[in-house]
């Protein structure tokens, strides 16, 4: 099969032209509701981006869209897609919650990685489950995971409400967790370097989410069983044909996307929140589906997508407390117009883009 | 519990059931049509808000001197309900049309169009409906010309007094809005397209073989439109419903709640059948009628936790899909695009 686009065109130029139609659209929205999208956009990049306490809610929100967009894009690349980032987020909580709250007599050193195996074992376990069905029953995981985002939701209810929740007391929430399970924040690091930054709820899991990255890469393109998921997603009778198990690859990779999109937790439930509350997840878990998407399922793609999606978050805010006329569900809006646009209506772009490049090919050659 | 009751949660069932089965008759078209919908709830939810937003405005008197934040409206007798049907119809049929150029003609992936069309509900009905009413992302209470009441069926009362049946009659089958009943019948009606007529025979081939119903000269994309637009219809009434025949009486920020996910459910539950659907959706309904009265529920030997009767028709759907108790098997094109040979 020749290609019919060369490679920039199809790694850059659809992903920058879609994504700037999402914007396109938005900016009309915007001006529908009759705000003046310039000043919006303005207001939104000195929100997010203009102080240090701006800066600290950006990475802070983008560091949950990396583990979840990893989570996502990890899937992908096995061409399965798990929606169930939401559920695996929220049950790989309370597996954060479990770990911290037992060791956190100790010191965070001790706790963060036990946390960090409480998180991935949970968040991995809830993806197990559909990944079982899919890969032996053969039922589709999108409607399971769906499925399992409800059934996470009344399951930690249940456990809150019965179990977990401070005895007598009315929120549905945790204790908080001791010293010994508080991650550093990043104001606290930046102290230790004798700098003054503003307290926001980033955290050490920032530097967590980049060494994810990269070793999600490593696996995706470096190794062996990288290779088989690669294989697999681009076409499963050939894999199969050249001895890859299905049910292996199925399993790994939904193991690794449930773990990732766990990982989150360290974020929001060790780091910010320091408790497990009722909306730990808070729809980070769909976000990554943007993320992943827009950053075409590399992790570099993810982080700067997570970025992007950070910006919009807490730009977003700001923007909701400026311009009451603009509520934070612009956002979703937003975020809707980028999944449409760089994922189901990418055609819209590719298809006319194709016919370009083929005229142009024969007018050289 | 006594009769009574019984028959109040009965009532209540299919008053709880109605959104479902039309959200569910809605995507049992589309995928029957081989074009997968995970957003049914997108739909619902922007047909909710287009008929409580265009009821509000054809519903509410004209106000000579409406001061800030009022809504003067157009004060409209019954034409408000029925523009404010059509206008959520119309909102559903757009998102269906979307929906279907996304996964007819540029052969996109459906499952990630339905996400994107629930979050594009999500957010844009809350920005409009800011924009219009300011008044947090609510429409206005509807006023009753704008809502489906409770409607009384011929000799409710004189047949109240046969043991069993009447009370059911009188306290079931009557008493309930007029979307309830054009919800039952919609699926006898559904049925009978389906397996009775040469547009519904024709539908089901473009879901299961597209490229032998192509080779027979009929053309897949029209065929396969016609069924999204059928979806995108079914959804509206749904959504209306939520808005319209509901004690909410306007539009609130999701207020479908997972409903068209629910349904989904429903329809896979279901295994794509009409009738089925009907029973999938009246069991998923007294699931829910039962939590909502019932905090939990003691069975003798242990409590069963509200939470778990939420989750039972997702738990239900997930057994019924890894094909312990009866196999659920969809449509064979569904989800694949279809591409003709040259």
């Amino acid at each position: 099969m020749k290609k019919s686009l060369p490679t920039w065109a199809d790694v850059v130029l659809i992903p920058a032209i879609n994504v700037f139609l999402a914007f396109f659209v938005a900016g009309l929205v915007v001006l529908f509701i009759g705000e003046d999208p310039i000043r919006a956009m303005g207001i939104m990049i000195q929100g997010s981006l203009g102080s240090s306490y701006g800066i600290g809610y950006t990475l802070f929100y983008a560091t949950n869209f990396i583990f979840t967009g990893l989570a996502v894009a990890v899937a992908f690349h096995a061409s399965i897609f798990n929606i169930g980032g939401e559920g695996q987020a929220g049950v790989a909580g309370v597996g954060v919650a479990l770990v911290c709250l037992t060791v956190d007599q100790t010191h965070w050193l001790l706790a963060l990685p036990l946390a960090i195996m409480g998180g991935a074992v949970f968040g991995a376990g809830w993806a197990a489950i559909p990944a079982w069905l899919q890969a032996k029953r053969g039922s589709h995981i999108v409607i399971t995971t769906i499925m399992f985002n409800y059934i996470a939701a009344a399951l930690i209810i249940y456990l809150l409400n019965n179990y977990l929740k401070v005895p007598g007391a009315m929120a549905l929430e945790t204790r908080g967790f001791a010293e010994g399970a508080q991650i550093p924040a990043m104001h606290e690091i930046a102290s230790w370097f004798g700098a003054s930054i503003s307290r926001t709820p980033m955290n050490i899991s920032f530097f967590l989410a980049l060494l994810a990255s990269f070793l999600v890469w490593l696996l995706i393109w470096r190794s062996r069983i990288g290779y088989e998921i690669r294989a697999f997603g681009f076409s499963e009778k050939a894999a199969v044909y050249a001895g890859i198990k299905p049910v292996k690859i199925i399993m790994i990779a939904m193991l690794l996307s449930g773990a990732l999109a766990g990982l989150m937790a360290i974020n929001t439930v060790m780091g910010s929140e320091k408790r497990l509350v009722l909306d730990s997840v808070l729809g980070a878990g769909f976000v990554g589906i943007a993320v992943a998407l827009m950053g075409r399922s590399h992790p570099i793609g993810v982080i700067l997508a997570a970025l992007l999606f950070g910006v919009l978050y807490q730009g977003g805010a700001e923007l909701a407390f400026e311009i009451p006329s603009i509520p934070s569900q612009m956002i979703l809006t937003i975020q809707a117009l980028v999944i449409l646009f760089t994922g189901s209506l990418e055609n819209m772009v590719r298809f006319p883009l194709e016919k370009l490049f083929l005229r142009l090919n024969r007018g050289t050659a | 519990m006594d009769l009574a009751e019984l028959y109040q949660l009965l009532g209540t069932t299919l008053r709880l059931a109605t959104p479902l089965l039309f959200a569910c008759l809605a995507g049992l078209f589309s995928e029957r049509a081989g074009i997968f919908d995970i957003g049914l709830e997108g739909k619902m939810l922007a047909a909710a808000f287009a008929s409580a937003a265009v009821g509000a405005y054809a519903g509410l008197p004209p106000l000579a001197d409406p001061f800030p934040g009022q809504l003067s409206g157009w004060g409209l007798g019954w034409p408000a309900a029925l523009l404010a049907v059509l206008a959520g119809i119309g909102a559903s049929v757009l998102m269906a049309l979307l929906h279907g150029f996304a996964s007819i003609t540029l052969r996109g992936n459906q499952l990630i169009s339905g996400v994107a069309i629930n979050f594009l509900a999500a957010g844009a009905t809350v920005l409009i409906g800011v924009t219009l009413f300011n008044l947090g992302g609510q429409t206005p209470n509807l006023p009753d010309v704008s809502r489906f009441k409770e409607i009384t069926l011929p000799l409710a009362e004189t047949l109240r007094g046969i043991p069993l049946v009447g009370p059911f009659y009188a306290d079931v089958i009557s008493g309930q809005n007029l979307l309830v009943y054009v919800g039952l019948a919609t699926v006898p009606l559904t049925w009978w397209i389906l397996f009775r007529t040469r547009f519904g025979l024709r539908l089901r081939a473009v879901g299961e073989n597209p490229g032998a119903v192509d080779t027979a000269g009929i053309n897949v994309a029209r065929q396969r439109y016609a069924a999204v637009i059928l979806c995108g219809v079914l959804c509206g009434l749904g959504g209306c419903y939520l808005s319209m025949a509901t004690a909410a009486a306007g539009f609130g920020d999701e207020m479908t709640a997972g409903r068209g996910f629910i349904a989904l459910a429903a329809l896979i539950f279901a295994k794509w059948r009409p009738w089925y659907a009907l029973s999938a959706c009246l069991l998923f309904g007294l699931l829910e009628a039962i939590s909502a009265k019932y905090q939990s529920l003691d069975i003798g030997l242990f409590e069963i936790p509200v939470q778990f009767m939420q989750a039972l028709p997702y738990i239900l759907t997930v057994v019924i899909l890894a094909g312990f108790v009866g196999k659920a098997i969809p449509p064979k094109a569904g989800g694949v695009p279809y591409v003709k040979e040259r």
